[in-house]
């Protein structure tokens, strides 16, 4: 009987980004992390007697401005406080993070799924902190690069709002498209510049009261925290099915053998013992600061998108290609304003430029081609200037050495020809190279007409305007 | 030749400029009277001559150069818990042992911009938690005024430096009286500048909101001079003020016209030693015949000012002292099995009593369901504290008041009492938690005991107490 | 001694939380000690403080930000200095199980 219970799932993350600046949150030593170990590290990150944080002031500001774009309540008076927790990776035995006073509270964040669900997920607060040290665990001992302490974070912490792994999937999308979006973050998951604390429970349909959870401690990639979730999931599900309870626990998930074990018991959870860090003074944010962040955000990539589905008249499908990463709409939209045809714009964005780019493995930044050029292209083929077999040819030309398309058509003598007399002539000679043809089409074979048109191409080097062509042909033949 | 034991910095400077000494030969000096005469005292834990040789001739050689500094070839004695390149730093704990800083605090570095030398490091409680120097984990520094005496505490090394003159002058930090107390034990003039007035950079943290560094010196003037160097805003610590220095020796004028100096009741309880109720009194009245106006006023939230203080520097300093752990730097315990049991017995092994004990009170205050009650409530406190200050203070320039209640203690008569000891500091406590400055001058003695007064003055009004201080001295 | 009130500090379990071993001799006389110091500081209990805004530090500085722009950091020789067991450039630790 209990078999046929349907249960429902409740999960909460706490997302952990590397925010995108030169130095640590609070002293002046690089945040590379492809260094070798203990190169990037002062009195400050080891904690050394008598050292104190000085707060890097673009750490406050992509805080604030990853709340803005997400519609947190960014609070006016907000502060830092210190975390006690003893572990080798903590430089001080406390983390300087933030309590009750975070920098951001509330705001939302909306995740799509891949059967084109729509759903917003609440954030309940953002907040600053320092990143701990790299453990190695070596055979007998243990050790410790402080390389990555005090590198800077924010850590997001969603409302226990997402109802299966796909969401929890989609959500990670979502946030990190956002954050590499505003440019506060890489978000480089092979880096561990996105590190995530996961929350789960399960509890009977028709339960009110949320089931008791369990947490799974810095999962880096999505697919992990995908594969963990389905795994915890279900196994909370069995543990109920069998009449057991679930117990409040940290859990590991060990992505070889596909499943998760008990790290440490709700028995010897932390006393962290919050204090107000006396060596950091207050952050206090009045309109105009937060008006002149306001302004410097980028449209959210899902605004963005709906956007060009109506200004662009583009299918949604590609105009969510066309978001996707910035830099790649910025230059689609700059390319798209110049242009009389934004749908070819996007067409060549999309079969041309993100194919080339995939291939060469190029940025969007290092391409030779402006914008204008692409809009230029563009305009030369809605004018019938040149067929779309040039267009692909100029493309290449100006992927590769940049130039004006117009020069280049002009210099190659590719402008196709739409002068009906000289078409004309073109025509007549078809005709009169293919009586087979001419027989077919007359009797019924409308493909022939097609063969014809190749023919008035080849006698025209490609020039002639094809529709102009095939319309010629079809007023002589009848 | 010269008298070395009286040599105050303005005296060294009118020689060094002079070319009667050098600062090489001044150093010397030093370093052998030190070495002479400190083991009646215990002032120093490390003289590091070869550094403060090589200091003084450089200094030497600038000089004849034609270059100047306000301290250029002066000798100064650190107290062991302020970071000098270079040099070890022990804080007087057994857990720092062989660490030596790889970076100057700021207000070192200031000095040393200025020409100063840094010829050794002075004896402190352990962790600056103590008002005897009896903490310390390596000696036990004697009062030189009287050597069966503590020296006060808990910058008692560099107090009986420059009270036996074995230091020309000396830094001395002060968090609930440190610097204060041991001065008006030893004789000397110490000056604990407010909250923000001296950078805290590389001075290790006991309660990082009440901590500052200060000069310990023979004469007020020489303190002023100090403080002129090493104050000022500092980009490395954010709690340092962008409140401008003046030039504090200018206003040492000897004249108290147009001062109002208050004196709060409640620093005149019983038990407090008739001849230091008497000194204190005396010198009120020095103030009155130079000029000021002597006025009562009530500071009523004294009697919390002890609970209020070891709540919240207890519970920073849990915080402040957990990086104490055996894996960046310092001692570490053998044997550990794991990190935590590392952590465990490397603080087991390296730390006091009192810093252990004060450790668990700060620990304490801040656990779960505890944090309200104790922290919480000693934050509130201290607003109400900082609120009565400010309002004394909008009717008067300064307050005068005893410093200790006792002219000193016996080598280990506190043995076993630390709330005995924490309740001797009611009268320095309340500038910290403030955050107003504070200036210990000598002004009496009993029997061989030397005996000081303590003027406080607002916030950033350090130019009001020395000036008070210097007209004191000049009696 | 006027106890009863605070029902107080557990030496032990505190000394645990801030990861720090005491002999039985300390927790024995530390408990005496700190539950007469915990049984004074409760004096604060005594003031009026509803509606105070508590001070977690000194006088209001706001804002005070440093510019992200690079500073030396130590030589890796300098950070090993100190440590008191190295490995391979790394700080040394006993094997850390998680």
């Amino acid at each position: 009987m209990s078999e046929n219970i349907n249960y429902l799932t409740t999960i909460g993350l706490e997302v952990h980004v590397q925010l995108k600046t030169k130095t640590k949150i609070f002293c002046g030593c690089s945040v590379d992390s492809e260094s070798e170990p203990n190169t990037n590290v002062c009195p400050v990150c080891l904690g050394y007697p008598g050292a104190l944080p000085a707060l890097n002031e673009t750490v406050v500001k992509y805080g604030i401005m990853t709340g803005l774009m997400i519609g947190s309540k960014i609070n006016r008076y907000s502060k830092f406080d210190r975390k006690s927790y003893f572990y080798p990776d903590m430089s001080k035995n406390f983390q300087t993070s933030q309590f009750d006073l975070p920098i951001c509270e509330g705001g939302s964040i909306d995740i799509e799924l891949e059967d084109g669900t729509r759903k917003s997920i609440g954030i309940t607060r953002i907040h600053l902190e320092e990143n701990a040290a790299k453990n190695f665990h070596l055979v007998k001992m243990s050790g410790v690069d402080f390389n990555r302490a005090g590198t800077p974070l924010i850590e997001v912490v969603t409302e226990p709002e997402i109802e299966s792994p796909e969401e929890a999937y989609a959500f990670l999308q979502a946030i990190r498209q956002i954050v590499v979006y505003t440019g506060v973050s890489d978000c480089n998951l092979e880096l561990g510049q996105l590190r995530c604390d996961v929350n789960c429970s399960v509890r009977p349909e028709g339960q009110v009261k949320l089931g008791e959870r369990t947490e799974m401690k810095n999962l880096n990639t999505f697919k992990g925290i995908y594969n963990a979730l389905q795994y915890e999931i279900e196994r909370q599900k069995d543990v109920l099915r069998s009449g057991g309870t679930v117990s409040q626990e940290t859990r590991r998930w060990d992505p070889d053998a596909g499943i998760t074990t008990v790290m440490r018991t709700k028995e010897d959870a932390h006393d962290y013992r919050y204090l107000p860090e006396p060596d950091l003074m207050p952050m206090v944010f009045d309109d105009e600061y937060l008006e002149e962040l306001r302004s410097s955000l980028p449209e959210l990539p899902a605004k963005r998108r709906e956007r060009f589905v109506v200004a662009y008249s583009l299918p949604a499908y590609d105009a969510g290609v066309l978001v996707a990463e910035k830099p790649i709409a910025d230059y689609f939209e700059a390319a798209a304003k110049l242009s009389k045809n934004p749908k070819l714009v996007s067409n060549y964005m999309m079969t041309e430029m993100l194919r080339i780019l995939s291939e060469t493995e190029k940025d969007i930044s290092e391409v030779t081609m402006t914008p204008e050029a692409l809009a230029k292209l563009s305009n030369l083929v809605d004018a019938k200037t040149i067929n779309s077999n040039t267009a692909k040819k100029v493309f290449d030309i100006l992927f590769n050495e940049g130039g004006d398309p117009e020069k280049i058509v002009n210099e190659n003598g590719w402008a196709q020809v739409s002068d009906t007399g000289a078409i004309e002539g073109f025509v007549d000679e078809a005709i009169a190279a293919n009586p087979k043809s001419v027989e077919d089409y007359k009797a019924g074979k409308v493909a022939a007409i097609k063969f014809l048109v190749g023919q008035v191409m080849r006698f025209s080097k490609g020039k002639a305007n094809p529709q102009l062509a095939e319309s010629l042909l079809l007023e002589k033949l009848q | 030749m010269f008298d070395i034991k009286n040599l105050d910095i303005t005296g060294a400077l009118v020689l060094l400029d002079s070319g009667e000494i050098t600062s090489v030969g001044l150093t010397q000096a030093l370093i052998d009277l030190i070495k002479a005469e400190d083991s009646k005292y215990n002032a120093y834990l490390t003289l590091d001559e070869e550094y403060a040789l090589a200091q003084a001739a450089g200094a030497d050689a600038k000089r004849a150069a034609g270059e100047t500094g306000k301290l250029l070839g002066i000798p100064v004695a650190i107290k062991d818990v302020l970071n000098v390149e270079g040099q070890v730093c022990t804080c007087g704990s057994k857990i720092l042992e062989g660490y030596v800083s790889p970076y100057d605090a700021t207000a070192i570095a200031k000095l040393r911009a200025a020409g100063a030398i840094f010829l050794g490091r002075t004896n402190m409680d352990e962790f600056a938690m103590g008002s005897t120097t009896e903490n310390s984990a390596f000696q036990v520094t004697k009062n030189p005024c009287n050597t069966d005496y503590v020296p006060g505490g808990s910058s008692g090394g560099s107090a009986a430096a420059v009270g036996a003159g074995l230091a020309i002058a000396a830094l001395g930090t002060d968090t609930g009286g440190s610097i204060r107390q041991p001065a008006c034990f030893c004789g000397c003039v110490g000056l604990k500048p407010s909250y923000g007035r001296v950078s805290r950079f590389g001075l290790t943290a006991y309660c990082s909101s009440f901590d500052q560094a200060g000069p310990m010196t023979k004469t007020v003037k020489d303190a002023a001079l100090l403080l002129e160097v090493m104050a000022g805003v500092d980009e490395y610590d954010a709690s340092s003020a962008p409140v401008d220095v003046p030039e504090y020796t200018k206003h040492l004028t000897g004249d108290l016209t147009g001062m109002t100096i208050g004196i709060p009741k409640e620093y005149f309880i019983d038990g407090i030693d008739p001849e230091v109720s008497r000194t204190v009194k005396a010198a009120i009245d020095k103030c009155a015949e130079l000029g000021a106006e002597i006025k009562d006023i009530s500071l009523p939230l004294t009697d919390y000012a002890i609970a209020t203080y070891y709540i919240i520097a207890t519970a920073e300093a849990s915080t402040n002292l957990a990086r104490f752990d055996g894996v960046r730097y310092g001692a570490r315990a053998e044997g550990a099995t794991d990190p935590i049991d590392l952590y465990k017995k490397t603080k087991a092994a390296g730390f006091g009593e009192e810093v252990k004990r004060r450790i668990i009170l700060g620990t304490y205050v801040l656990s779960s369901g505890y944090y309200d009650a104790y922290y919480g409530s000693a934050q509130k406190a201290r607003t109400l504290i900082m609120q009565e200050f400010d309002k004394a203070f909008e009717d008067c320039d300064a307050m005068i008041t005893p410093i200790s209640p006792v002219p000193g203690y016996k080598i280990g008569e506190n043995e076993n009492d630390p709330l005995k000891m924490y309740l001797g500091d009611i009268f320095t406590v309340t500038a910290n938690l403030a955050g107003i400055c504070g200036l210990s001058v000598p002004y009496g003695k009993k029997d061989d005991l030397s005996i000081g007064v303590q003027i406080l003055g607002p916030a950033f009004k350090e130019e009001n107490i020395l000036k008070i201080g210097d007209a004191l001295e000049r009696k | 001694m006027s106890e009863e009130k605070h029902n107080g500090i557990d030496v032990a379990y505190v000394a645990n939380l801030a990861r720090m071993s005491l002999t039985e001799y300390e927790i024995e006389k530390f408990q005496s000690q700190l539950d007469q110091i915990v049984g004074y500081v409760e004096k604060i209990g005594e003031l009026d403080l509803d509606g105070v805004e508590p001070s977690s530090r000194m006088r209001s500085l706001n804002n005070v930000y440093r510019k992200d722009e690079l500073r030396d950091s130590l030589s890796h020789d300098k950070a090993m200095a100190n440590a008191p067991e190295e490995l391979n450039g790394l700080f040394k630790v006993p094997k850390i199980v998680e």
